[in-house]
């Protein structure tokens, strides 16, 4: 019982990063926009926050850099692909060689910069994004650990996929921006503001995925800088938009469910024992591969794809 | 009429398709992105510090300095450029094939299983089946995603995206599990391969460079000379009038998906044979996804893409000096690289496209 709490305590830990690259990838693909450079927005976003909080002195700093870093990140994509009509799989791509490489990039050059050879975040930095501890709340048994015992991030994550879900589905804007990634041509007729919301949501998501990318640099290495933070967990993400079927509430779900998958090597019981720990690693690519297959046979009844996905809207081509 | 019309300012400008730009223009367009790039690239150098110039010398002076450092140039290009030649048959057909990375990954396997169980065999006739295996092993993880495509119109992109991982985590089991190496102390690595399993070197350098531009001609001749490349074209340019015109689509999609893989499955084994001696995880390492970039890049011209691939190796292998000699990280290779598709994915809509600004009458003439 006390392993099982410690492997969903985990599990929702490592779930956390994937939570922000799902909910990002949701609002750019809500707007028609397959966004494959959601590890590069990630890997920027890891770079900012970290060295926004090693610079600064403060967390919440960090996070506004990771934000802002993330939208910048996106605000090219978007330049390229809503503006320019750039073929957006080849500008995803792009963006993760580039985000990739400018983080790790930038982490070389600030460690070479540093006395000690190691980048490490300031004592401040590291306690303002500890574990919470509430008097008495946290102190409970079972709830305690399994509600009141998680970094900042986690609960900020779980409030932005909420008010994300609720702009989505819950407001006269989130639906027109739905009708943007159903059929453009249909919401530019009913004077929805195509380019407008596009821009607005892309910028969003990448803000939102860069404080993912800004969990993968403070929290998964414990506040040391090490290149390459985010190691595919965007690829995952942009796997979880599918299992999550575009619907923000069910990506809280689904990535605490991956991040268990994740950390399930670690908590093997029972037959799991003598499954390799590779198997574990493949199994969140595996599920989705099904995942997506199994709604590709049961038809357009099951399909949540916005139908307009990975295509560009060209006014005078409707 | 009756009512009133509401009217609404007209936008500063606006976008309108722009008349066919001809051949000379299109390539002044590119030239003039990469031009950029190289700008915005020096701004970067120059931000962190360091003399652009001298850096951009060094990238070129890293790749070309010696003889060895040539031929390590060659061999960067080796698995880009076949690989890219193996996304273009897909994207011909306007199949979204981003599984280059897992199908050269599956080439290497398939090869390598030969490799380590058979290396007592004649030469030639060991490399020969390696690189059929790798052909094969390639091409069944590419029509995995076109049969499912076909059949149940699966989204191909995410598919094949996923396929990548999965085969990258075979490779981890593979190596952690049935095939590591008992001799590696704990290592959990698999053993390097014998040398008769290695491709021969031919002026310094594997002969996977002349696997490479022979593939180059196959492809080009078999795009455009060959009925059933004719057949890619007109799939990729409408599926209906393919039907119409009494084309097999979902048989040439699968067909063409399998060649795509098989290539790239080629490229899997040039990797393993020939410039690494074994398999491993980071066998494709990227590559895959760069040949996407390379071959969207060359518009699917196989000539084009020979010339970019090897374009693209100077840079990564002129960076890799850069790092010893700034001490800047070999990133660099992909921050330049990031660069300079971002302003040629840009210069592309104004060969296609043209703002114009308020008041004034244009468009396609």
């Amino acid at each position: 019982m006390d392993m099982f709490i410690k492997f969903l305590v985990a599990a929702i830990g490592a779930g956390t990063p994937l939570l922000f690259g799902t909910v990002g990838e949701i609002l750019n693909e809500k707007v028609g926009h397959l966004n494959l450079g959601v590890e590069g927005m990630m890997a920027i976003g890891a770079c900012a926050g970290f060295m926004g909080g090693y610079l600064s002195d403060n967390f919440l700093v960090a996070l506004l850099c990771a934000f802002l870093a993330g939208m910048l990140a996106a605000l090219i994509y978007a330049v390229l692909t809503v503006t320019f009509m750039a073929n957006q799989n080849v500008a995803g791509l792009t963006m993760t060689i580039f985000g990739v490489g400018i983080s790790n990039f930038i982490g070389v050059y600030m460690i070479g910069t540093s006395d000690s050879g190691t980048l490490k975040l300031p004592e401040t930095v590291t306690a303002q994004m500890r574990s919470i501890h509430i008097p008495v709340l946290s102190d409970l048994p079972v709830v305690g650990e399994l509600v009141f015992s998680y970094n900042p991030f986690v609960y900020l994550g779980i409030v932005v996929a909420a008010v994300t879900g609720w702009y989505l589905y819950r407001t006269k804007t989130g639906l027109n921006v739905q009708a943007i990634g159903e059929n453009p041509g249909a919401a530019d007729a009913a004077s929805i503001q195509v380019t407008k919301w596009k821009y607005f949501n892309i910028l969003l998501g990448g803000g939102i995925c860069g404080i993912g990318g800004a969990y993968c640099g403070m929290i998964i290495n414990g506040g040391v800088w090490i290149s390459n933070s985010v190691n595919g967990l965007g690829w995952i993400a942009v796997a979880l938009v599918i299992f999550a079927a575009w619907k923000p509430h069910m990506a809280i779900l689904g990535s605490f469910v991956f991040g268990a998958l994740r950390v399930l090597k670690y908590y093997k019981v029972g037959f799991m024992v003598n499954l390799p720990d590779a198997f574990f690693d493949m199994l969140p690519f595996l599920i989705t591969a099904l995942v997506l297959i199994i709604t590709s046979m049961r038809g357009s009844k099951g399909a949540h794809i916005p139908a307009f996905l990975g295509n560009n809207y060209f006014r005078e081509e409707r | 009429m009756t009512g009133t019309v509401k009217t609404t300012k007209e936008p500063l400008f606006h976008v309108v398709k722009h008349a066919e730009r001809t051949g000379r223009q299109m390539i002044g367009f590119r030239l003039l992105a990469v031009a950029l790039s190289i700008v915005a690239g020096g701004l970067f150098i120059l931000a962190i510090g360091h003399n652009p110039i001298a850096v951009y010398g060094t990238i070129l002076e890293g790749a070309f300095r010696s003889k060895i450092a040539i031929q390590s140039t060659v061999k960067f290009a080796i698995p880009l450029c076949i690989c890219a030649l193996g996304v273009t048959l897909a994207f011909k057909m306007k199949f979204w094939n981003i599984g280059g990375e897992g199908q050269l990954i599956m080439g290497a396997v398939f090869a390598s299983y030969f490799a380590l169980n058979f290396p007592n065999w004649n030469h030639w006739v060991l490399i020969l089946v390696m690189l059929v295996a790798g052909a094969v092993g390639g091409g069944l993880w590419g029509l995995l995603a076109a049969a499912f495509k076909v059949k149940w119109g699966t989204n191909e992109t995410l598919l094949t995206l996923m396929l990548n991982y999965i085969a990258l985590h075979l490779v981890s089991y593979l190596q952690a599990g049935p095939w590591r190496d008992p001799e590696a102390n704990g290592f959990s690595k698999i053993a390097r391969f014998d040398k008769n399993a290695g491709l021969d070197k031919v002026l310094g350098v594997h002969f996977g460079w002349i696997i490479m531009l022979v593939l180059v001609a196959l492809v080009w001749i078999y795009l455009k000379r060959s009925k059933q490349g004719y057949e890619i074209s007109v799939v990729g340019e409408s599926q209906d009038t393919a039907r119409y015109a009494g084309i097999h689509v979902k048989k040439v999609v699968r067909r063409t998906m399998f060649l795509s893989g098989a290539i790239a499955g080629i490229a899997g084994v040039c990797q393993v044979s020939g410039s690494d001696m074994t398999l491993s995880m980071g066998v494709a390492g990227g590559v895959g996804f760069t040949a996407i970039i390379v071959a969207w890049l060359c518009q699917l011209n196989p000539g084009m893409i020979l010339v970019v691939s090897l374009l693209f190796s100077i840079l990564e292998k002129g960076s890799s000096v850069v790092q010893s000699t700034y001490g800047l990280s070999s990133d660099c290779a992909d921050v330049l690289q990031g660069i300079i598709l971002f302003f040629i994915l840009g210069s592309e809509f104004f060969v296609r496209y043209a703002f114009v600004g308020r008041g004034k009458k244009g468009g396609a003439k």
